[in-house]
């Protein structure tokens, strides 16, 4: 019974990283892509200072986010009456304030490296400003894809939120990140290893597959 | 030479590539938005909801096995799913306090008495007991073996040779240490006295790779003996019990709290099955924990 028999329990594990991690990096690229391209095309007092506090805020610590979503969202807390602490919904969340700087910065170098001739000659051609900079997304999409995979990678890895807010409740918050942590903390040194390499093989099959499919388009 | 594995290796890695030179932004968010859809699908079942009661607990319960062993019969019973949050004795009372839980089952006395004299949770009742020991290398450099008292025993670890690992994190273990040491007028000093800041099986991990004594609940040692060469170096006095209780949140401090849903946790595992479940659970052919709720005829 003190035996982890993980099993077949780790196809669950697995969908539940799959899922908060997938759905905040959906989350962050619907706000970031947009933010990092406007930051990048439009000018502003301060913009520099902007660049560097979301380039700073990339390096944030995963346990402060817990920490300030821990905040947020308990029921003695400003958001505590929607009542998803120690839920899947609350480990979205944290990990879509981690994905959001890194989606965002990424973004805006891919997008600042993008020829501004690229725009110009759009609108020269007649296409409304939303063609225009649909061209220019698309001119930097290497980079933004960049950006939305490297977001991924920081929240499918990530535990230090993941534990704070989701509680590594078995069968409903109990990711793969959380797993190793008990794991390994139980002396389970080999299980923890072997969960750490089926991670990277599904991240891996994940970012191939997209990459894969991606590349049909004729 | 390129030997063929090679070669299709650069095959991938070209394919690869010409596959990101042809990449669609508009695609990139249509196969985010199908695993999202997927992976929800795949984990729907998880989420047809009973009703869910969450628990915080400690990590001593948790990881022996007794909640895994215990709970899916309540749940089953009842139609009510206990979301297991196990986290130091310390956490748990703040986190009933902050009414983050419904119902905590915790094993530090006096800061329970404290937490419901304030108000905040209500209807402790005692579950079970278990006991604290004090593990070390087994060859014993503070001596321990040989006394016969706890009070001796401490002094011993206090001027003897040997390193104490404290778990240093205000869980129910911890306060109760700290407890213990006011017997001697304090712990080791300097560098002979260490805090971990970690849970219980982190902690004896520490011990085992420092050589060092900690002092533990017996159900954690008996999950991790197997892996590591501590030994119990003291057990066995009246002083180192170390008993349980649920406690329920109080609904008139936060009024979503599942109060009724908790206080049929309560009744079950208070009741004759829920203690003669206690009582028949072991591991490693040792009995854990002795229930408490009943007196016993």
């Amino acid at each position: 019974m003190t035996d982890s028999g993980i099993g077949w329990e780790v196809f669950e594990i697995m969908g539940v990283s799959l899922r908060v991690s997938l759905t905040a990096t959906l989350l962050a690229t619907l706000c970031s892509v947009p933010a990092g391209f406007l930051l990048a095309v439009s000018s502003f007092r301060g913009k520099r200072t902007v660049v560097t506090v979301v380039t700073t805020l990339m390096a944030l610590p995963t346990v402060v986010v817990g920490l300030l979503v821990y905040i947020l969202l308990s029921r003695s807390g400003p958001l505590g009456s929607l009542g998803i602490l120690y839920t899947p919904a609350a480990m979205i969340v944290g990990q879509f304030i981690l994905a959001l700087p890194i989606i965002t910065a990424l973004t805006y170098t891919a997008v600042s490296s993008v020829d501004l001739r690229v725009r110009k000659t759009a609108e020269s051609l007649g296409a409304s400003p939303w063609q225009a900079s649909w061209m220019v997304l698309k001119e930097g999409r290497l980079g933004i894809i960049a950006a939305i995979v490297a977001g991924f990678g920081r929240v499918i890895a990530e535990v230090g939120s993941a534990i704070m807010v989701g509680g590594n409740i078995r069968g409903y918050t109990r990711t793969m990140t959380t797993t190793i942590t008990l794991e390994t903390a139980k002396g389970n040194f080999a299980l923890g290893l072997a969960l750490g390499l089926i991670l990277l093989v599904v991240a891996l099959s994940i970012n191939a597959l997209v990459l894969s499919f991606l590349g049909r388009r004729s | 030479m390129i030997t063929p594995w090679l070669g299709a290796v650069i095959g991938i890695t070209n394919q690869i590539e010409r596959n990101i030179m042809n990449l669609s932004l508009r695609r990139l968010l249509f196969v985010l938005s199908l695993a999202v859809f997927v992976s929800s699908g795949a984990t729907m079942a998880a989420d047809e909801k009973p009703v869910r009661l969450r628990m915080a607990t400690t990590t001593s319960t948790d990881n022996s096995g007794l909640l895994e062993y215990l709970l899916p019969r309540f749940e089953e019973q009842n139609g009510i799913k206990v979301d297991v949050i196990a986290v130091g004795t310390g956490k748990a009372l703040k986190l009933a306090e902050r009414g983050d839980v419904d119902v905590i089952l915790v094993h530090a006395p006096a800061a329970e008495l404290a937490l419901v004299e304030a108000g905040w949770v209500v209807n402790r009742r005692g579950v079970m007991v278990n006991d604290f020991l004090i593990v070390g290398p087994p060859a014993d450099p503070a001596g321990l073996k040989r006394t016969k008292t706890l009070a001796a025993a401490l002094s011993m670890l206090k001027e003897n040779q040997g390193t104490f690992v404290s778990r240093g994190d205000d869980s129910g273990t911890h306060k109760k240490e700290r407890a213990l040491w006011l017997l001697v007028d304090g712990p080791p000093a300097g560098d002979r006295y260490r805090e971990s800041g970690q849970g219980m099986e982190a902690t004896l991990r520490i011990a085992h790779e420092k050589e060092a004594y900690t002092l533990t609940d017996r159900g954690t040692y008996l999950a991790l003996r197997g892996k590591m060469e501590l030994v119990s170096a003291f057990e066995s006095d009246a002083a180192l019990d170390n008993p349980y209780s649920i406690i329920v949140v109080n609904p008139a401090r936060h009024r979503h709290a599942k109060y009724a849903e908790a206080m049929r946790l309560v009744s079950w595992i208070t009741s004759q099955e829920g203690q003669d479940l206690i009582g028949a659970f072991r591991v490693e052919d040792e009995i854990l924990f002795h229930p408490t709720a009943i007196p016993i005829q």
